[in-house]
């Protein structure tokens, strides 16, 4: 019996409901010194200087690092490298790093870097993306606040505007900020490893990362420097780069001291110094014919990088691919830019750069159909991309492609056809309203991140019959690490109960990679079946030997006929037969492209979701509430169908929390609710009855036919929450997240 | 380091006695002086119900509470939960049944709502289970699982 598709338990359950699992703030280092941080209290500046005299004389001070501390390069290895560690002569937000101060106790440490001075020379500050990349505007990057440019043509949208299209709609949209708020907050252990390395422990995605970035600051070779990642209390991207800060820092202290250090951040300085999603604006234009056929797109798109270039090179790209929605249209022209400004540095966030103009491009779809007079879900059913489509970058889907079937499987389950209609002429003061939002999520890194798309994977098979599986990516709480043992053992024809999956540890685990952009499933689940196969073959081997014939794998055991052993004799037989018993895999990513017009085959495969939600009004207050979400994803196959629900119920909603209620409020770049009581996530009492469905169109690439999607309830469901906001209004709100006062602008 | 206080309580049932800082909040006390890690500190705010415990029987947020005013009094924290051979309470046991768990950080503090829940209310409808938990922030989840969780612990519960 394969467990591929079945409801099994996740392995890492039980550990976490007794609190028996190991988070970063649960390891306690005997004589450990804790790290708290000094940071920029202005948006841009030159310093001068950094007074550290009274803040090294405090009570219980061990050591204060400035930037003239670093004794490696002071630059966090990323895309661009361009983000100091610790400010080094300028200042460009308001939370940036200045320096670390360690203390005997966490009170210590924050009263001493309380005392730090820093005196600076003010710079001029811009915090809007639009207005950063007017000329004239103050430089946060040079030459003109553009970290990042893109452009797509398709066809010739122009010459379809004017003359093939019978309607032209034309709409701007914005969002805002959206703070990650996982439950555990940033942190690291760095302790000496007693031969002049330093073994760092922590709460991240991207373990090799951290070993690039601890690296890079120490100046340590990489094989003298340990990273392990303990439990992890939740990322959604937020543990993808800025973990590489937090170890940097704690590293560097320990190498400074030889001592044991911990970094743990409190919630306030987490929501102030650490990535946010970044704020979008997208002129969305589309023309269609008479009949509901799209013609044309044109989509103007700028994201608000901040102070930092970071990851928004690739969340503008993922963004600027899928940016004319999951639609066959013969012409579509996207440019966007990513622009710096004097605020936190955003990066990467569930969705990365998606949601946001799909919110705009959604929503826009919407108007067109009203224009045109026609159901919005009949408009989408016309043009959404199926077998033999082009995408607007030009690639054509050859395979797995399950949108139509995902939007059919929503309409039926939520009785769109009836209902739809039923809620129109609604007159009292609370109003309902029915949306519908489409959505498509390239999987992988695509051509924007062709060098890293790669996974390996060691297996090894114990004499007993268990099995280590290692890969680099990573466990946050999305369910990987069960996934990678039910797709080695049923590989194997082991028991799933024989299986382990290592925690990353960057001496036992091998580099898959970053735990991003949904690769986990594809990258690390075929390079674990690639490191299977041979053991299968010596395992089957074997118990031909024992069974006199061909062996049937059942349930951890090997059958012909009525004999039978179990997965460990088969084992025992190997080792008794000197076999190999050890195994590596690897997986390359197929060939993706972006080239000239930004025209090419982006990504390897898509994921696609349709959701219909239902919402309540109140056009007196301004209060939304959403009822029912019925969201359909096409997953390729659903390794674990339970899983796979537990995603979109929870994608679901962080993407009410995101549509509704999520509201960072800044002011001159600084943040004025960093906190849980003024900046709203979604309780027990906010969330809508989530209805979870999946398709399985299969992916030949995939492991068992699967493809992630752990990302993409964010990308179609914000837009079906606006769309039934603007049915229940009768009038299109034009920013996320619709708040109450949003919700009475739009009605004046 | 400011004078010392002696409290005295019982934790999961055993007498303790320890000098701790009156600065100190009961979450401290239980993570660093008695090393129970297993109550989380997600904001020391009282806005995420992640170091929920029990005190005389009633859920609070223990990043609130300072530990002297513990003293005297009667604690439970999620090691408690499990009995002495291992086996999961039946909240445990259901929301790791019920694929309630993810990234795993707010659910021992759910655990000690639903528990004071359910010994409250053998049958609660569920809109009391919503209520009991909303002041436990999960960002994985959604919820769905956690509600049907305690549902189904609830069924479990002998009348």
């Amino acid at each position: 019996m394969k467990t591929v598709g079945t409801r099994v338990t996740r392995q890492d359950a039980a550990a976490k409901a007794t609190g028996q699992a190991k988070y970063v703030d649960d390891i306690q280092p005997s004589g450990a010194i804790h790290v708290a941080t000094a940071r920029a209290r202005v948006p841009h500046a030159r310093i001068k200087g950094i007074d550290v005299d009274l803040a090294r004389s405090a009570p219980g001070v061990v050591a204060v690092l400035t930037a003239a501390d670093v004794p490696g390069r002071n630059l966090v290895p990323l895309v661009v490298n361009d983000y100091p560690f610790l400010a080094d002569g300028e200042v460009r937000f308001v939370g940036q790093a200045v320096a670390l101060i360690a203390a005997d106790t966490p009170e210590q440490a924050r009263r001493a870097a309380a005392a730090v001075r820093v005196e600076t020379e003010a710079c001029d500050a811009v915090f809007d993306a639009r207005e950063a990349l007017r000329p004239g505007a103050p430089v946060v990057h040079a030459p003109d606040n553009a970290f990042r440019r893109f452009h797509v043509l398709k066809g010739d949208p122009d010459g379809a505007f004017a003359s093939l299209c019978d309607v032209v709609v034309e709409r701007t949209f914005e969002t805002d900020h959206q703070v990650h708020v996982y439950l555990e907050t940033q942190g690291m252990v760095a302790e000496p490893d007693g031969r002049g390395g330093v073994v760092v422990t922590g709460s991240m995605q991207c373990p090799y990362y951290v070993l690039s970035a601890v690296c890079a600051a120490t100046g340590l070779a990489r094989n003298m420097v340990h990273v392990v990642q303990s439990e992890t209390g939740g990322g959604f991207g937020g543990k993808e780069d800025v973990p590489s800060i937090v170890a940097a820092h704690a590293a560097l202290v320990c190498q400074r001291t030889g001592r044991a250090v911990k970094v743990i951040y409190d919630r306030e300085e987490d929501f102030t110094s650490m990535s946010k999603r970044h704020p979008g604006w997208a002129r969305v234009r589309y023309g269609a014919t008479r009949d509901g056929k799209l013609v044309a797109c044109d989509v103007e798109y700028v994201i608000n990088g901040g102070a930092y270039v970071t990851l928004s090179p690739i969340v503008l790209w993922r963004g600027t691919v899928h940016a004319a929605g999951p639609y066959e249209i013969p012409n579509v022209r996207i440019e966007s830019v990513a622009a710096a400004t004097n605020t936190v540095p955003c990066g990467a966030f569930r969705g990365f750069g998606q949601p946001q103009v799909a919110f705009g491009q959604e929503s826009c779809l919407d108007e067109l159909a009203r224009e045109l007079g026609m159901d919005p879900a009949e408009l989408r059913r016309r043009n959404v991309l199926h077998l033999g489509s082009t995408t607007s970058t030009g690639q054509e889907i050859r395979e797995s492609c399950g949108l139509s079937a995902a939007l059919e499987t929503v309409l039926e389950a939520s009785s769109w056809a009836a209902r739809r209609p039923s809620l129109e002429g609604q007159t009292g003061t609370v109003r309902r309203g029915l949306g519908v939002a489409v959505g498509y999520y390239g999987v992988g890194l695509g051509a924007g991140g062709k060098a890293l798309d790669r996974a390996h994977a060691f297996i090894q098979i114990e004499a007993d019959g268990s099995v280590r599986v290692a890969v680099g990516t990573t466990e946050m709480g999305q369910g990987a690490r069960s996934e990678m043992a039910q797709i080695a053992a049923d590989t194997l024809s082991a028991p799933l109960e024989a299986v382990q999956v290592l925690t990353a540890d960057t001496t036992r685990v091998p580099d898959s990679g970053p735990t991003v952009a949904s690769r986990t499933t594809i990258a690390s689940g075929k390079a674990v079946m690639k490191a299977a196969v041979p053991l299968r073959q010596c395992i089957e081997g074997a118990a031909r030997r024992l069974l006199g014939g061909e062996p049937v794998a059942d349930g951890g055991m090997l059958r012909c006929g009525d004999r039978s052993i179990s997965f460990a004799d088969a084992v025992a037989a190997c080792y008794a037969e000197r076999q190999p018993m050890s195994s590596v895999g690897q997986w390359v990513s197929p060939e993706t492209s972006f080239g000239e017009n930004g025209q090419g085959d982006a990504y390897i495969v898509y994921s696609y979701i349709a959701t219909v939600a239902e919402v309540e009004v109140d056009l007196e207050l301004g209060t939304t509430r959403v009822l029912d979400i019925w969201s359909a994803i096409d997953v390729g196959k659903a390794v674990n169908p339970d899983q796979v629900e537990a995603q979109i119920e929870g994608g679901s909603v962080q993407a009410t929390g995101y549509a509704l209620m999520e509201r960072l409020s800044l002011r001159r770049g600084v943040i004025e609710n960093p906190n849980l009581s003024s900046y709203i996530i979604p309780t027990t009492l906010d969330v809508p009855r989530i209805h979870a469905f999946f398709v399985e169109d299969p992916y030949s690439g995939g492991p068992f036919g699967a493809k992630g999607f752990g990302e993409v309830p964010m990308i179609g469901t914000p837009a079906a929450i606006a769309n039934a906001v603007a049915h229940a209004l009768g009038a299109r709100p034009p920013a996320l997240p619709i708040t109450p006062e949003r919700v009475l602008e739009v009605r004046r | 380091m400011s004078r010392l206080v002696t409290i005295e309580m019982t934790v999961n049932g055993k007498a303790v006695s320890l000098a701790v800082d009156p600065g100190k909040t009961l979450l401290e006390v239980l993570r660093q002086d008695l090393l129970l890690t297993g109550t989380k500190a997600g904001c020391e705010a009282g806005e995420c119900g992640a170091c929920t415990v029990l005190l005389d029987g009633q859920p609070v947020a223990s990043c609130l509470v300072p530990a002297a005013a513990a003293h005297g009094g009667s604690v439970e924290t999620v090691e408690g939960l499990a009995g002495a051979d291992g086996a999961l309470d039946a909240v445990q046991a259901a929301l790791v049944r019920e694929g309630a768990v993810q990234c795993g950080f707010c659910t021992p503090g759910i655990a000690m709502s639903a528990v004071a829940l359910l010994r409250e209310t053998r049958h609660p409808t569920e809109a009391a289970i919503r209520e009991a938990l909303a002041g436990n922030l999960c960002r994985c989840t959604g919820y769905a699982r956690v509600v049907r969780a305690v549902n189904a612990a609830a069924e479990e519960v002998e009348p």
